[in-house]
């Protein structure tokens, strides 16, 4: 890449920590690999600290403590304190499991900014089929509430899938109920297990349309008042694709369970090689890595990108989903209306009418292999 | 309507803070952020609870001699800012 692409490069402006891959769950609609690692390559306390400091130094300023479930991890509060005194905004992204009000005390007291709990639905019958554990509702609920006595500022994320499309009115009820800040309704992203089970989860456009309407008349009621919604769409149903993570390598670092840096979250299935922060310090990544330079600029776009005046609005698309699709990385993103391969978005939203396969249920076993997928139907 | 006497109080959903690599003032809030330019960033400052809107006119009036009456400016940019929900008064 030439020095000028390089010049232009700001900082790592939101740095997401993936403590573990470890999670008490099993959503279908997991966004992690499939295959999880081993937890014994884990990033120790310290090397956390020092990927904080490092990104810090170059001008990150949101952190979100993610996973799998990040309360998984012992010293989170350790992380949390040191990050908050580096001048961090804090974000704590959880499903609620494992969280209790002890702990929230402690993790304020650590100078945590901000709790973001996912549910799976709008009752325990819905939520804990999806999250495949029983009571997981009853402790979310729990938690949210404790989460708003302790004065926090809370964020709500509801995974919005076929399963769950029809309860949006409830889900905002009980958003309403809890005392949300924000909301976010959001359609399964189809990375790692969520792929394996799009058929099951990618909503039929008319359910998007009902959705959406039903959305947009609870917000004319709220007159300003209550939670902030966000109802967001899978781009299945577009015509041009998102700027995925607001460009390659511009805004957002991810660091994997194992140190892997990576430029978003699901960018660990590109036939690429990533650094590991155990090895490359944080500038040299961000700054001089192939792997992050390989999607700056527009120097590697192919046509129909490479000669389209949209190329600086959505960067020809996301990279993981046009490998996902069409097998090439370099393709434009099939969701744009202008790629050759257009047809493969059409035909999934077909096949999502019928799905053939049973849903996997995401197993949380090390060194997963496909044949170990345990079937279940909903 | 906002007048001079009022205290005007930074949302607690929000952080503000002077961020060195960017060279600005940012608002911080779950998973987001605004950047202030030069003026909104000198008015954010000085809401603490304490100045009433009358103070943040003078002190800024004062700091800028040479920019005119910052009166409307300061007015205008609360108005906007308490529609956004950075800000609040309590009544
Ligand atoms: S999506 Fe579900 S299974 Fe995956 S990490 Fe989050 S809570 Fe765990
Ligand atoms: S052709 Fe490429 S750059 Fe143009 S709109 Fe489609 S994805 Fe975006």
């Amino acid at each position: 890449m030439n020095n000028e692409t390089q010049t232009k490069v700001g900082p790592p402006l939101w740095l997401l920590a993936e403590l573990t891959y470890d999670c008490p769950l099993h959503c279908p609609y997991c966004s992690n690999p499939t295959d999880l690692g081993d937890t014994k390559d884990e990033l120790n306390t310290q090397q956390w600290l020092d990927v904080f400091t490092q990104a810090r130094a170059m001008g990150a300023v949101q952190l979100g403590f993610s996973g799998g479930e990040p309360l998984l991890r012992k010293d989170l509060e350790q992380m949390v304190k040191h990050s908050r005194e580096l001048g961090f905004y804090t974000n704590l992204i959880t499903s609620g499991i494992g969280l209790t009000e002890k702990r929230i005390a402690k993790l304020k007291v650590a100078g945590l900014d901000h709790i973001q709990i996912s549910f799976q639905g709008a009752d325990p019958e819905m939520n804990d089929i999806i999250a495949g554990r029983g009571n997981a509702f009853d402790q979310k609920f729990k938690m949210a509430q404790s989460v708003k006595e302790q004065g926090y500022p809370m964020v709500l994320n509801f995974v919005i899938s076929k399963q769950n499309i029809s309860q949006v009115e409830d889900i905002m009820r009980l958003s309403c109920l809890l005392k949300a800040d924000y909301v976010e309704l959001a359609t399964a992203q189809y990375y790692g297990w969520a792929f394996a089970n799009r058929d099951h989860l990618l909503p039929s456009q008319k359910q998007m349309v009902d959705a959406e309407k039903i959305v947009n008349e609870f917000r004319d009621k709220q007159n300003g008042k209550g939670p902030k919604f966000f109802f967001i769409t899978p781009d299945y149903f577009e015509d041009r694709p998102k700027a995925c993570m607001n460009g390659w390598g511009s805004t957002f670092l991810t660091i994997a369970p194992d140190g892997s840096a990576l430029p978003c979250h699901s960018a660990k299935m590109l036939p690429l090689k990533f650094p590991n922060v155990k090895n490359k310090s944080i500038s040299h990544i961000w700054q001089q890595d192939f792997a992050f330079n390989r999607f700056r600029g527009d120097s590697w776009m192919p046509e129909p990108c490479q000669s389209c005046d949209e190329k600086e609005k959505d960067f020809g698309g996301c990279r993981c989903q046009a490998f996902m699709m069409t097998g090439n990385m370099d393709a434009t993103d099939p969701v744009c209306s202008k790629s050759p391969d257009h047809h493969l978005v059409q035909e999934a939203i077909e096949l999502a009418k019928n799905p053939k396969e049973p849903i996997f249920e995401r197993v949380n076993q090390r060194n997963f292999k496909g044949e170990d997928i345990v079937r279940i139907k909903l | 309507m906002i007048n001079s006497s009022l205290q005007p109080k930074l949302n607690p959903m929000f952080r503000l803070q002077w961020e060195q690599v960017q060279e600005c003032y940012v608002l911080l809030y779950p998973e987001g952020m605004v950047k202030l330019n030069g003026s909104a960033g000198e008015i954010m400052q000085l809401i603490d609870g304490n100045n009433k809107v009358v103070d943040i006119i003078n002190t800024l009036n004062d700091k800028f001699p040479d920019a005119g009456d910052l009166t409307e400016d300061i007015y205008e940019f609360l108005s906007a800012a308490g529609e956004k929900k950075w800000l609040y008064y309590e009544q």
